[in-house]
């Protein structure tokens, strides 16, 4: 019986995703009274003793090079191998885009329940109920996981990684691997522009910043929180930005984690486009702009004066 | 070749989420119900780009509900594809949804299977994974960009900051996202052909749920914004830092 962590990897180097993973899947092993062990498929430069750090007891590695990349099938079966020989009763791994390939093969294979998404430890009182988002992030819901062997994928940004001291004993994992039905054929890595759907930061300017000549200070702050950038109907309509920057209502729909709206006064319009976002930050010289009703912070402020301190802040804390 | 697009009904992105009986379960008063979008803009379309280019291709919808799901199935239809099937339960865990589809599949002998990346409802992410273990194929998933040459897909599918590009033989299921198609709006013609087009109703195979929603909670309402002074800025970054943990 233990905790069973996968540990993803891409380059040689572990996700920073997985170590959220750690973290939760230790502590759910205190919380159930069993250890926690980590699994990772393929070969990776990093020191795999090391994460011990997070609190796991051991490593199990299958270090064969055919699960350097993604193949769904193959993780799931060796996945499932592992579960069973080691006897985990709870399997962990992040809700990241590896792990919506391999949770519900490794589910089914299993016929271990599941719950996707998860952003809460289990309440474990009175069965094994997961909390979840659902309805993209306008509710939750509380799943029970009614099997012997559990499956629970993380949402990621969800959980705050844990780090003490320690070692793992790192063993080999003997299991078959078929070849893989999967041929990568090339890997692209987006440069430069962040893509406004997917930017977990997007910084928003609107007709508070003048006219499209003040769009450097914008740039710089996204820039420096790998931000995409955006902003309201009116700067679009005026050719300050282009319109696929715009949005609201009518523009594009957008949920990342954070919202920095600045210069933006947050007409109804514009707040359908942004309020699933988890946290919104407008910085507005109007006190009595609307959008500061719709925020969890908020500076009243001359623009000019302090964003080009707001980016030298983050800047600062990067460093260090 | 045949081709099976996975369909489900979601509530308009527009709907008021409330839910009732102590929470338990959704409230559908009032609710416009849509396809989700991802079964429809990128894997029912790619589906029918493919059928264009390859006019001999078969091409089956399924969902899997009760009667109240037909209005969806044939606006579906009316987009494109030859019949549908209805699995007919009400079943909403997503391992017994992805059951019954697997069981239509395995008779059918589909080459390829096409889901949308999730629902916009539950956001599983996990039908399309469990379908493609029951019928032990492989399983590319959060795919943008999909060609077909002879029985080999060329399949785009996102990675952590980027893409990778995967080659796989036949047949497999692939979770679709933006970026395969450009969304249709359904045609007169489209939608009068689809009131004939045969929706066969099959009953559920048995299967036990792996996992129960015990109730439902909506956020806490924003507690009201927290002001920082103009000239202390670091302090809203270390708001952010510690407090939000956004940044």
């Amino acid at each position: 019986m233990c905790v069973l962590i996968f540990v993803d990897q891409t380059e040689g180097h572990i996700k920073k995703s997985s170590y959220e993973v750690l973290t939760y899947g230790v502590k759910l092993a205190a919380q159930i009274g069993t250890t926690a062990e980590a699994l990772l498929l393929g070969t990776v430069n990093d020191d795999l003793a090391a994460l011990g750090k997070y609190g796991v007891s051991k490593v199990h590695q299958a270090a064969n090079e055919t699960l350097n990349h993604l193949d769904a099938q193959l993780y799931a079966k060796v996945i499932a191998e592992a579960v069973q020989s080691i006897g985990a009763t709870v399997v962990v791994l992040s809700h990241n885009q590896t792990g919506k390939a391999i949770a519900a093969r490794i589910s089914a294979r299993l016929k271990a329940g599941l719950v996707t998404g998860a952003i809460a430890l289990p309440d474990t009182s009175n069965g094994f109920v997961v909390k979840r988002t659902v309805f993209s992030g306008k509710a939750f819901a509380n799943v029970n996981i009614v099997t012997p062997i559990k499956v629970i994928s993380l949402n990621p940004n969800s959980f705050h990684v844990a780090v003490g001291e320690g070692s793992a004993t790192v063993e080999s994992l003997n299991v078959t691997v078929d070849p893989s039905k999967i041929k990568v054929t090339a890997v692209n890595k987006v440069s430069g522009e962040v893509p406004l759907t997917e930017a977990d930061i997007v910084v928003s300017g609107g007709r508070g910043l003048k006219g499209p000549e003040n769009w450097g200070m914008i740039e710089d702050l996204a820039h420096e929180l790998h931000a995409a950038t955006a902003c309201s109907r009116p700067v679009a309509d005026s050719d300050w930005r282009p319109h696929h920057e715009h949005v609201g209502q009518t523009g594009v729909q957008i949920a990342p984690n954070l919202y920095i709206a600045i210069g933006i006064s947050g007409a109804i319009q514009h707040l359908a486009g942004v309020n699933r976002s988890k946290v919104i930050v407008v910085i507005n010289k109007d006190p009595e702009a609307p959008f500061f009703k719709a925020a969890d912070y908020g500076i009243v402020g001359d623009a000019f004066e302090v964003v080009p301190q707001l980016t030298a802040e983050i800047k600062k804390m990067h460093n260090n | 070749m045949k081709i099976l697009v996975c369909i489900s009904k979601t509530p308009d992105t527009t709907s008021k989420i409330a839910f009732k009986n102590g929470n338990t379960q959704f409230d559908e008063a009032g609710v416009q119900w849509i396809l989700n979008p991802y079964d429809e803009w990128y894997a029912l379309v790619k589906a029918l780009e493919l059928k264009e280019k390859d006019p001999s291709i078969v091409l089956h919808l399924i969902t899997v509900g009760t009667a109240d799901c037909d209005p969806v199935i044939r606006k579906a239809l009316a987009l494109g594809g030859d019949e549908a099937i209805r699995v007919n339960t009400d079943s909403t865990d997503s391992y017994s949804i992805a059951v019954q589809i697997a069981a239509v599949a395995k008779e059918g002998g589909y080459d390829l299977i096409l889901t949308g990346k999730e629902t916009i409802d539950y956001n599983g992410a996990s039908v399309p994974g469990f379908i493609s273990e029951l019928l032990d194929i492989p399983y590319v998933s959060l795919a943008i960009k999909f060609e077909l040459n002879g029985s080999v897909a060329t399949i785009d599918r996102e990675i952590e900051g980027g893409e990778e590009v995967n080659e796989v033989a036949l047949p497999v299921v692939v979770g679709c996202q933006k970026g395969m198609a450009e969304q249709r709006i359904p045609n007169m013609r489209g939608i009068m052909a689809a009131r004939t087009k045969p929706l066969k109703v099959v009953a559920p195979i048995a299967v036990d749920a792996l996992t129960s929603v015990v109730n439902f909670e909506l956020p806490l309402a924003k507690a009201g914004v927290k002001l920082v002074a103009a000239d202390n800025v670091a302090e809203l970054v270390r708001l952010l830092h510690e407090e939000a943990k956004a940044i």
